[in-house]
Parts: C-alpha cells; structure tokens; sequence
C-alpha cells in the first residue's frame, strides 16, 4: 500500500517536474508554536526538504484547536506541527487524525507518543507547570516560600495567588488535571476549594499569572516554567518553585490531518519533527523534549523540573474535560463574586 | 346656465397604470437590491446561522448503542443489550444527564451493576447506526460491527452525543448560576455606568453650553479623546493606577479595581464621549425665550432648572442613558481586563468559544446578550424620533450670562473631568516608557518592541490602519450609496422600508455576537463564501456592516437637506442619475461624506469585540494586540499599542479636519458668498 | 360643463386620470386638453390635487388610472427622462456646487453637442433671461428673482415640447413677484412653448394664463380664459375662490328669477326648478348706487331693473385707497350683510356715510343663482 502510494507520487512528482521544473508541494501546517520560532523551524526542514513549502497558521491553542474543530468536515490544514496533546486529543476522538509512525519514532520518550500502534500523534517537547514567586513582594508582605501544592492553601498566602480559568486556559486545565490524578478526584477538588480561598483571581490566559508575579502585581502566580524563565531572564525577582508533589505538564505535539491530499509529504515532515536534530532545535525553548538525553539545561529552569512531572494521563484529561470543567465553573466560577 | 356639476367619486375598476421602468430606475432598484443583498448576507445570514447554532444540542442517543457480555470464559452466547434499556432498568443516567455539550463523554460501565475491570468477562459494543460514535480510549469508532473488549479496556470505552436540535442549550444556560449570575452583573454594572456617566456628562455638557467659563474648546477637545482609543485602554491605565502596585492604590481604601469597580470607572471613560455629545446638542437646541418667561416670573434658578432645563434636555437624557447602556453590556474589552473574577455576557461568549470551544453554548449567551442590546436600541430609536420632532420648532439660541461664582464651578468641575480623561490617557503613555514596572522605573522604548511579543508585533498595528483606511473607503462607498438610492428612488416603497430596517439593524447587534455569527456563517465549509474566512476582506465587512448605522444615519441625514427636486429636475433634462450623484450629490454632502470615513476609520481602529473572533494570524490587528498583550501580562507594551492607537486616530482626525477644510475651500466656494 | 376650447389640435391629453393614495382620491377622473403654444395655469386651494396633475404629466408620480397624450404619443406610464418637458420648481432646484453655466448647460451635456456649442447655447439662454453676466456665479451667489431665471433658463435649454412650472414664484417677495409674472409671459410668448403653470395665487393666474383650470377636492370646477373664470363663474367655488362674492341665500323663481326673502329679482338665467333653494351671488364692484333721486325718471342715475332695486342701510365703510368697502344692512337679507365697492367718485356724489340709507341695484346679468347644496358640501 505504502509502496504503491510512493510509486504514484514519484510519477505524479516526476510529471509536474516536466511541466514546470519548480515543482513543489505546499503544506498548511497549524501551530500554537510561538511565531519566532516557525521560521527557524521551517528554515531547518528546508535544510533536508527543499520542495515542500510550509504555510504557517499560528495562533494560541485556543484558537487553533476551536478552529480546527470548526473545519471538521472540511479541513484545511495538512499538518498539526506544535500543538497540546490534550487538542490532538480532542481531535482523535473526532477521528480527525491520520494515524502514522513516523520513521524513528522508537527512539522517542514512549511517554510523548500516543499509545496507539501507529500512533496519531506524536509529541515534541514539554511544557510544566511551576509556581512563579516573587521574592520581592513576598518579603514585603512576610510571606515564606511555598515548597508544594498544599501549602499554597495556607491562609497566609489569602488573596496572594493568582492562576489561570482552567475554562480559557490550557495550563490552568493541566493544572487542575494533575491535582486531580495526583491527589484522587475527591481530594483533588478538596485541595482546589481550599486553594479558592487563597486565590486573588483566576486570569484568562496560562503566561498571565507569571507576568504578574513578575510585575509585582500579585506575589504568587501559578504559572509554567518555561514563562518563569523567560522573565526571570528579563530581570523580575522571580524563583520558580516546582511543588514537591509532583508537577502537571502537557506537551506540544505533531499529528496528520486524515483526508490531506499531500500525505506523502505531511508524512515527510512528521518524519522530520522526531528527529534528533528537530528535537535539539525545541530544546532551544523547552527543558523537556521528547528525544532522550538531547535535552540541554535552559538558563534559569528549576532543577528536578523533569523528575517532578507527573505520569500524566491525557486520556484521562480529554475524556474527562467537559466534566472537570463544568464541575469547576461551577464550584469557582459562580461563586467568585460573593467574595 | 348653471349646471350643478356630478363626479363619479369612486374610481372605476380596473387595471392600475404600471409605470415603466426608466434605466435610471432599473439601475438605482438593483444597486438596492446588490446593498441590501450585502446587508443580507453580512448581517442576517449569519445572525440565522448563530440563532440555528444556539438550538443545535448534543444527546447521547442510547437507542443507538448495543451490547453483549460473555461467560467468564469469554464465550458470548449471542444476547444482545440495547443501551437504552439498559439504562432504563439501573436508572444510570437521567434525562438531563444525556444532554451534553459536543464534547461530551459517557461512561458505559455504569450500565453493568456488576462490572469489575479485573473479571475476565469481555464485552462487545456496537453502534446500529451509521452515524453513531464511541471511543475506546481515545480512539473513534464509527462503524456498525462489533468490537470486542475485555473489562480492563471496557472501562474506557466513552460514547459521544450525536447532534440534534432543542432547546438543552437554553435550559443548561439557566440552569447554570456561574453562566445566568452574569446576566445580573452585566445588568447592574451597566445601569451604575449609565447613572454616573449621564450624571456626569450632563453637568458636563451643561457647562460648556450654559456658563461663561474658560477653555470651552478645550475642554469640548478633552471630552471627545476617549472614542480614539478601544475601550481596553482605561482597564490598562486603572491597573496601573490602582492595582496591586498602583500609584494610588490606597484611594481605594482596599477594595480591588479587578471587578465591578473597575469596570463601572472604565466604562465612565470610553462612554462619556457619547453621552456628553448626545446631551451636549440636546441643551444646545433649548429655547431661550423659556428661560426669559421663567426670569420675568421671578423663578428661582433651581426651580427653573428642574421645570426647564431638564424637561427641554429630557429626550437627551433618555437618549443618552440608553446609548451608554447599550455600550457598556456589549463591551467586551474592558471586563475582559479589569473585570476580574466579575462575569459579564460578552466576557462569557468569549470564554465559551475561545476557552472551551463550547460554540452552542457561545450562541446562546449571544442570544442572551442581544435582547437587551435590541430593547435599549428600539427605546433610543424612540426617543430619537421624538427630539426631531422637537428640533423642528423654531427656537431662539440661549446665549448664557457670565457669573464668576457658577463660572469658577464649572470650570473647577470640568477640569476634573478632563484631569481624569487626560489622567488615565497619560497614565498609559507613562507606562509604555517605564521599562519594568515597579523594579525598574528607568525610561525606555524597549515595550514599543511588539515583535518580541504575542499578538502579531508591529505588523498588527500597520494591519489596522489598513484596516482602518479598507473600511473607510468601501464602508463609506457602500453606505453612502445605498442610502442614496434608499433616499433618492421612486417607488418601491415596500423595499426601501425593509432595507431602512435592515440598515438600523447592526446598531442593535453587540460586536461579540456579530464575530460569532460571522464565524458561524462564514466558517462552514458548504459556505461559498468560506474562502472569505480568516482574510482581511472579512474583517473589513465585519467592520462596515458592525457600524453600518450611524453611518447610514449621518448619510441618510445629509441626503434629507438635498433638495428633493434635484432628481427630478435631472430627470426632466434626460441626464442619468448617476450622472447627477457624482456631479452634485456627492461634492455637496462631501463634509459628511467625510465625516463617515473617518467615524469608520476610528471605529476600525479601536474595536475588538467584532473581530476578535475574526482575526488571523495574517490579519492580527492593534486593538486585537493590545488585548491579547494584556492577556499575556505584557501589561506596559498593551499599553503602548493602544496609545500607538490613540496617537494614529488623533492623527487621522487631525487629517480629517484639514482635508476637510481643504475640500471644503477648494470644491465647496458656493458655500461661501 | 362648459369648456371653451380654443381652436387648434390639442397638444397635451388628460383622459379620465384618477390619482389615489390609499383610500384617499387626489384626482378624480379628470379630463383636459392644452393645445400648443398655451399658457394654463392650475388654479386652486392647497390640497385641491393641481401639484399631483402636474407631477402625473410630468410622469413624476403616476396617475393610478387614465391616460396623457403629449403631441400625440401615449406617455402614460413612461418616467420621467422618456418625456418631453423642462421644468422649474418653487425651490428652483438649481445645483449648489455649479456655477451658473453648468447648471444650464447640465441638460445640454450627452445630447451630441459640441462644447462650443453648449457655450453659445448657456450665453444665449444667460441673454434671454436677462443675466448675461452672471454665468461663472455660483446660485447662492444670486438673490431669489434670478435663481428663478437660472432655473427657468436651465429648464429650457434644450427647447423641451413642454414648459411645467410648481409654484415658482410663491418663494419671492410680492414686488418681485409681479416683475417676474410678465417676464415668464414674455417669454413663454417668445418661444411659444406650451406651458403648465400651478399656483395659488388667482392674481398671478389672471393675469399671466391663456386658459385658467380652477381646480377643487380633486376635480376640475371650471376651464376658462381669466376673463370668462372671474365674469361667468360656473360653480359656487369659483365664484368664491375668484374676486369677492357675496352669498345670498335665496329660493328659484321661474327662469331668470329668483326670490330673496319676499322679493323677486330678475337674475341671470337658471335652470333650477321653481322653489329650489339657492345662493344668489353677485360680486361687490358690481352692486350698483343709485341717489335719492335715482326713482325720478330721465336722469342719469336711472334705475334699469325696478325689481332688483330696493333700500339699504350702511352700515359701516372701509377705505381701502381706490375704493370704499361697503357693509349694507337690508330688511330683505336678514342679518347677512351685502358688501359693496364703491367708487371714490360716487360715494364723493352721493355724500354716502356710515348709517345713510340709500338705493342700489343689483344688475340682472350680474346676479348668478348657484346650487345651495354645493355650498354645504
């Protein structure tokens, strides 16, 4: 089958060569990958692949997930290049996705590949969650470092948290997804009502919560790592705490989109994104990738960030999105203004 | 000689005269009908797509599920379950537990009271229907043959809705007290806004028409900066003002700006323009000769005040509160970025469709949101066509007396009026040049950096003033067309109302729910518009028909003060009306054809609730930016664009207003003897 | 009705034309011919349906029913640019932002003219209006008198079959108003364009048109030269919209009589049964005054109708410059009061004052008998 589709696309191929010598293949590849990056990645897969074009549509995970659950019965897109696994998750169940192994996929982590044999997705770096502390306010309003989750519930930390709506927010969701595993469904949303009394307010976007510790504005901010870093790089007195639980984390991933008519080459780039050589190009942003030991340290990432993350359970969060979310609007998010 | 003369006074039956159709006719009729075609597609299309959205449910349909369960050896020996009876006879799930989002899940273990994940029983599942889908883990199936599972991985077996329609949406809504507690507070921070905005704006407007004081240019000048920034801007500058790490936090005595505080001081901001121009021509057509009946009656000035001037302004009043109203539930940005834990109807559409991808539920908090926008609207209209009727008497100007105690006042209470305005204005440009607010106050320029943050760097700000210039010329050519041939056809008088309707309609429509609709109606694939989708040409509709209103409006009133004769004067002398549109129409309502592009170029500039559903990641816009900086924490650069905004508007405006005198000089001479 | 057609083809047909705005009739099955060259004025109240005639011949509203023939071809549903007319409107209608040369030559433009022949086209029209150097103006530039002209020029310009004018001289003061009234005449002579004038205003229709439509509630009441409107009006409403009429009411006598309160008069002929109730109706200036020697025979001052003279008081007198108002109280009229105009010169012979009696006539070809019921109508 594999063999036939290659013999076809290697005469198609040579045919368009014929009629014009500057034949290429264009893929539209979505991503939430931050947009200074896709360049370079692109520049990169051109290295090895100068005839296939990439089109970038970018935006946050939000959007790109809504948008391409809307193009359900018509998409647009070729390929998910940098996207949350718990969207590709979303998206498989929708039987929107080609399942496919990628060449070299064993070399992987098996904890970034999805658990089907080929697999519909396959991930490419992680992103962790972290507290964001500063220093600064904290000393001024007396507060001590926090070292897990269930201290943040101590009530000297009242009105001094803040972190993101788990309803707008992919990190505030994986966040409340790993209390959930990590403490049980029961004592997870325990440990949640007892956190609502600290927290200040409930944010929109994952990065907002660091920005603002960062800024001052609020001392504590639940946050990722990765965020941590890069403002603590611009100069915030900023630690970033990872609590002694274990941390919640969700990974960018790279998927086909089933019924693209460039299959041949979406599966040349997916081939691409597993390689060592794409994995260390992540790595340039992300502590955590999926290639084992091609992780270098990134400048001002926690220690034991990779010990600390979870086994985390993503059918789990996808299966069981819907639900944690309604149950916490309505725990949280109608009770928020009687305060 | 004389013969009393007998009419027959009833018309003889008959067939009417049918006038024949000139070309002119056929000409302005289908530049009608392509207009209102337009506003069809732009406008009522995809409201129907929204409204058709908000009653398309999710049900697990269990009539659709079959099962069977094997020995402990494994053999199955061939009874099949219904999944419906199944959960008729162990009451697993009730009715409205059935009734999901599009992205519901439901577990099957609970149909089998016995069921462990460690029996070696398997099981077997299947759809009946073709269109029926479960998962087992995270994987669809979507067939009608059996697969077989044993317990372990039947535990992760989850059926999926299918989609149909009703009215669960509804009842989910207001079964929801996080979702309808929004209704109130959107109710109530809009009623506060509109009570002190009005208040304000009035004694506002009323020292500038009715004292003596000083700087009333300035002041007039001061009052209208608001409209060129989004209405984000005051949120951004009140964080730094009274956040956490406010400047002047201990105002507040506590209490959190992040909320209904905040939002109600915003809104004051970016409303007050409005309601002070409103009530500003409302005192400005009151007669004097009242006030003089009320001197020589020896009436004290407060009880001629409240017999007066209140019962003269009173439609202005009405009209005022209304609008600011009708701005304040719609706004999307400002509870958006000091709103807080605050819900407010636009906030949740956004959340709905952006954080959980729960478009159903996106359309029916629209639906919530458009019945007091609409209600609002139809009282303004109201009230509207009354204070015209007022306007039409002929009144003497009041021409106020100088009074050095009343004269101090107002001055004193304008100027804090202006401080405020100017204040929050000047807050955010402080904060754009700070370099990192509070630890490091040393100026700088690095926040004007766009490109080193989320929502799409400077290529978003030159987006917008494309954007901004495409909706003035096309929205300005579109409206002022179409309001032509509304004005200026003969006959057709059923289509002409319907188009005039048509043409009021978008006022009543908040932003939020028309870039929801659009994404609804312009999304779906079958659409042949779809291409549209995600361009630029999407945004600039959204923007034309978004403000399509008060556009028609200032055309519609322009092309009144034409002489009516003027088309059939050219008629009579066998010239083609357009002849006649482009020849003397247009140049002699230039100023207001003016007036339009720019009201269209600031509004383009400033808006975020209509389009930020809309935008794409080769369309970012600054408004959109500053939103989405803010939402990032990029608090100082959100700042920056948007007074990279207000600097761009003040611009334009300043443009406007030379070109217009330009204009006005060079192709206007017969206006001055 | 009686309709003094002036000898000629008629050039413009009005047949059976109904005009209805809802319930509301506006014209009703109105009938009329204009023949070429002729100056008609429509003649009547506001609201009377005169502006609607004129807008359905111009074919700027249409008429619900009935037919218009221009020059013998069927217009009736044609618009407006497929007709032959020019028009001037009350608000002239000039176009603000053009000077005075392009408003005229508007028309003049896309007909096949040559630029230089529009030139001398404008000056020639600019020369006939009598404003040869106002033509790089700008309309607001000129006061009302000559925007008219402007209008009146542009309208013109391309020697339409038909000349439509709606009110145009109601905007301008009264002085120039009157100046303007010959002028048009003078010029409607000239070219000898058929010409529809609408107005109010009697004086300007008696004293500018060939033929008068005096026009009411929707129908035509009367079609006339000035002179036979004001001298033979044929209903009740012309005789009272036109000049002054007294109203009597009286009974029909047998033919050429009639009696008021006790008397009988010889009148105009009438057709009206003997007994019927009736107006008698006879204009001020033509009330004759007689002396107190007026009985005696031979003098100047003779009596012509015996019956129709009789005893006045008067009772109050009006100076108003060439002529006295006079109120005359009568046994016979009861407590309607006859008005009459008298000369300077015989009220100076007759040493009339408030409170003198005296006799007067009331000519037998003046004294008209009107249908009563159209009075009540």
């Amino acid at each position: 089958m594999k063999l036939k589709a290659t013999i076809f696309a290697s005469i198609a191929a040579g045919a368009l060569a014929a009629t014009s010598a500057l034949a290429e293949t264009e893929l539209t590849v979505y991503t939430a990958v931050e947009a200074e990056d896709l360049a370079r990645y692109a520049e990169k897969f051109n290295e090895g692949n100068p005839d296939i074009k990439i089109n970038w549509v970018r935006d946050s995970t939000g959007i790109i997930t809504a948008k391409l659950l809307a193009e359900r019965d018509n998409p647009q897109a070729d390929v998910i290049w940098g996207l949350a696994a718990t969207s590709l998750l979303l998206l498989k169940s929708e039987g929107m996705l080609e399942a496919y192994a990628p060449a070299g996929v064993e070399k992987l982590d098996p904890k970034f590949v999805d658990g089907d044999n080929p697999p519909a997705w396959v991930g490419m770096d992680a992103w962790v969650a972290s507290v964001c502390y500063n220093t600064v306010e904290a000393e001024k309003a007396g507060l001590t470092p926090p070292t897990s989750w269930k201290d943040l519930t101590d009530p000297q930390y009242a009105g001094h948290v803040i972190m993101p709506n788990p309803n707008s927010s992919g990190t505030g969701f994986l966040d409340v997804s790993s209390w959930l595993q990590m403490f049980g469904e029961e004592g997870g949303w325990e440990y949640m009502d007892a956190l609502h009394e600290n927290i200040a307010r409930y944010t929109h976007s994952g990065s907002k919560p660091c920005k603002l510790a960062a800024a001052g504005e609020i001392p504590i901010g639940i946050s990722f790592a990765f965020r941590g870093a890069k403002s603590k790089a611009a100069g915030a007195p900023l630690e970033i705490i990872v609590p002694s639980e274990g941390v919640g984390w969700d990974m960018e991933a790279t998927a086909i989109v089933a019924g693209t008519a460039n299959l041949e080459a979406a599966q040349t780039l997916v081939d691409f994104t597993v390689t060592k050589e794409a994995n260390e190009m992540y790595n340039s942003g992300y502590a955590v990738v999926a290639y084992p030991g091609v992780a270098k340290p990134v400048e001002h990432f926690p220690d034991g960030l990779l010990d600390a993350m979870i086994d985390n359970d993503f059918e789990f969060a996808a299966n069981n999105r819907a639900a944690i979310l309604k149950e916490w609007q309505s725990r949280y998010d109608g009770k928020s203004e009687a305060k | 000689m004389t013969v009393p003369l007998t009419h027959t006074s009833r018309m003889p039956a008959g067939p009417v005269v049918k006038g024949k159709l000139s070309r002119d006719d056929l000409i302005m009729r289908g530049g009608m009908m392509v207009i209102a075609l337009y506003l069809v597609v732009t406008l009522a299309l995809p409201l129907y797509a929204m409204l058709s959205k908000s009653f398309s449910t999710y049900r697990f349909e269990l009539a659709n599920y079959e099962f069977q369960v094997s020995d402990e050896s494994g053999e199955f020996e061939g009874t099949i379950l219904r999944a419906s009876d199944l959960n008729a006879s162990t009451g697993a799930y009730t009715a409205t537990e059935l009734s999901a989002g599009s992205d519901g899940r439901l577990g099957v273990t609970n149909f089998f009271p016995e069921f462990s994940f460690r029996s070696p029983v398997k099981y077997q599942i299947r759809n009946t229907v073709e269109d029926g889908r479960f998962l087992v883990g995270s994987t669809l199936h979507d067939g009608t043959e059996w697969v077989t599972l044993d317990s372990n991985t039947f535990r992760r077996v989850q059926l999926r809705p299918t989609k149909s329609t009703g009215v669960d949406n509804f009842v989910n809504y207001f079964s929801t007290p996080a979702l309808f507690n929004s209704i109130k507070n959107s109710l109530w921070i809009s009623v506060v806004s509109t009570i002190v905005t009005v208040t304000l704006a009035f004694w506002f407007a009323y020292a500038l028409n009715r004292s003596c004081m000083r700087f009333k240019g300035l002041f007039r000048l001061i009052a209208m900066a608001p409209i060129l920034v989004p209405s984000l801007l005051p949120g951004i500058a009140l964080v730094y003002l009274f956040g956490n790490q406010g400047m002047l936090k201990e105002l507040l005595f506590g209490a959190s700006i992040y909320g209904p505080i905040g939002i109600v001081i915003g809104s004051i901001f970016f409303t007050f323009p409005h309601a002070f121009l409103i009530i500003s021509t409302a005192l400005a057509i009151s007669d004097a000769r009242l006030y003089e009946a009320a001197t020589s009656l020896r009436a004290t000035p407060w009880r001629t005040f409240w017999t007066v001037t209140i019962p003269g302004a009173r439609y202005g009043l009405i009209s005022a509160a209304f609008v600011v109203f009708n701005l304040v539930i719609t706004d999307f940005g400002l509870p958006k970025v000091i709103g807080g834990q605050f819900n407010v109807l636009a906030v949740d559409i956004y959340k709905q469709v952006i954080g959980q991808q729960n478009f159903e539920m996106g359309a029916v908090v629209s639906v919530v949101l458009v019945v007091p926008a609409i209600f609002a609207f139809a009282i303004d209209r109201l009230v509207q066509s009354k204070q015209v009727a007022q306007l039409s008497a002929r009144s003497v100007p009041y021409q106020p007396n100088p009074n050095p105690r009343t004269d101090r006042i107002f001055l004193i209470y304008c100027s804090l009026i202006g401080l405020f305005i100017v204040g929050l204005l000047a807050v955010c440009q402080f904060a754009a040049l700070i370099k990192f607010w509070p630890y490091d106050l040393s100026l700088s320029l690095s926040n004007y950096q766009f490109d080193k943050m989320d929502g799409g760097g400077w290529g978003s700000y030159f987006n917008s003033i494309k954007l901004g210039l495409l909706t003035a010329v096309a929205g300005t050519s579109i409206v002022f067309f179409g309001a032509y041939l509304v004005e200026k056809s003969n006959g057709f008088k059923m289509g002409r109302s319907l188009f005039q309707m048509f043409a009021m309609l978008p006022m009543a429509i908040p932003g939020m729910v028309l870039g929801l609709a659009y994404i609804f109606f312009f999304n779906n694939p079958n659409n042949p518009l779809n291409p549209l989708y995600g361009t630029m040409a999407i945004l600039v509709i959204c923007s034309v028909t978004h403000f399509y209103t008060v556009s028609h409006l200032t055309a519609v009133t322009a092309l009144k003060q034409m002489d009516r004769e003027f088309e059939s004067v050219s008629a009579s002398l066998k010239q083609p009306t357009m002849k006649l549109f482009s020849r003397v129409t247009v140049p002699v309502c230039l100023p207001s054809v003016l007036d339009i592009s720019i009201y269209l170029f600031v509004n383009a500039m400033t808006t975020v609730s209509a389009v930020v559903f809309l935008y794409s990641p080769k369309t970012t816009l600054a408004s959109i930016a500053v939103l989405n900086m803010d939402d990032a924490g990029d608090i100082a650069p959100a700042a920056a664009m948007g007074m990279m905004i207000f600097y761009t508007n003040a611009a334009a405006r300043l443009l406007h207003l030379l070109a217009s005198k330009g204009v006005l000089q060079r192709t206007q001479a017969w206006r001055n003897r | 009705m009686t309709q003094t057609n002036p000898s000629g083809e008629p050039y413009l047909s009005i047949e059976n034309l109904w005009k209805a705005f809802g319930t509301f009739l506006a014209l009703k099955d109105i009938s009329l011919e204009i023949i070429e060259g002729e100056f008609v004025c429509f003649l009547g109240p506001s609201g009377c349906g005169k502006t609607t005639l004129l807008r359905a011949i111009a074919g700027l509203d249409l008429q619900t029913k009935g037919r218009v023939l221009q020059d013998g071809k069927d217009v009736s549903n044609l618009p407006p640019s497929e007709r032959d007319f020019g028009i001037v409107f009350q608000s002239y209608a000039l176009f603000p932002n053009l000077t005075i040369e392009k408003n005229i030559a508007f028309g003049l433009e896309n007909t096949g003219r040559k630029k230089p022949e529009i030139a001398a086209r404008v000056n020639e029209l600019l020369q006939l209006v009598g404003l040869p150097e106002q033509g790089k103006k700008y309309p607001a530039q000129l006061s009302g008198g000559q925007q008219q002209r402007i209008a009146l020029a542009r309208a013109i310009a391309t020697n339409p079959g038909l000349l439509l004018l709606d009110e145009p001289l109601s905007a301008l003061d009264a002085k120039v108003r009157v100046h303007l009234r010959h002028e048009i005449k003078e010029l409607q002579r000239k070219l000898g364009v058929t010409t529809v004038m609408v107005t109010h205003d009697q004086e300007e229709a008696l004293s500018m048109a060939d033929r008068i439509v005096v026009m009411n509630q929707g129908v035509i009441e009367q079609v006339g030269t000035p002179t036979e409107i004001y001298r033979d009006p044929t209903t009740l409403f012309v005789a009272d919209f036109i000049g002054e009429m007294n109203q009597i009411n009286a009974v029909a006598g047998t033919s050429g009589r009639i009696k008021i309160g006790e008397a009988e008069m010889i009148s105009r002929p009438h057709n009206f049964a003997a007994g019927t109730p009736i107006i008698a109706a006879i204009r001020p200036e033509d009330v004759i005054p007689h002396g107190d020697d007026a009985l005696s025979p031979g003098l100047t001052d003779e009596i012509s109708t015996q019956e129709n003279a009789f005893e006045v008081t008067v009772d109050e007198m009006e100076f108003l410059g060439s002529f006295w108002r006079c109120r005359l109280a009568s046994k016979r009229f009861g407590d309607t009061e006859l008005i009459a105009d008298f000369s300077i010169n015989a009220v100076r012979r007759l040493e009339l004052g408030e409170g003198k009696q005296m006799m007067i006539e009331l000519p037998d070809d003046r004294l008209m008998a009107f249908d009563r019921n159209e009075a009540t109508q």
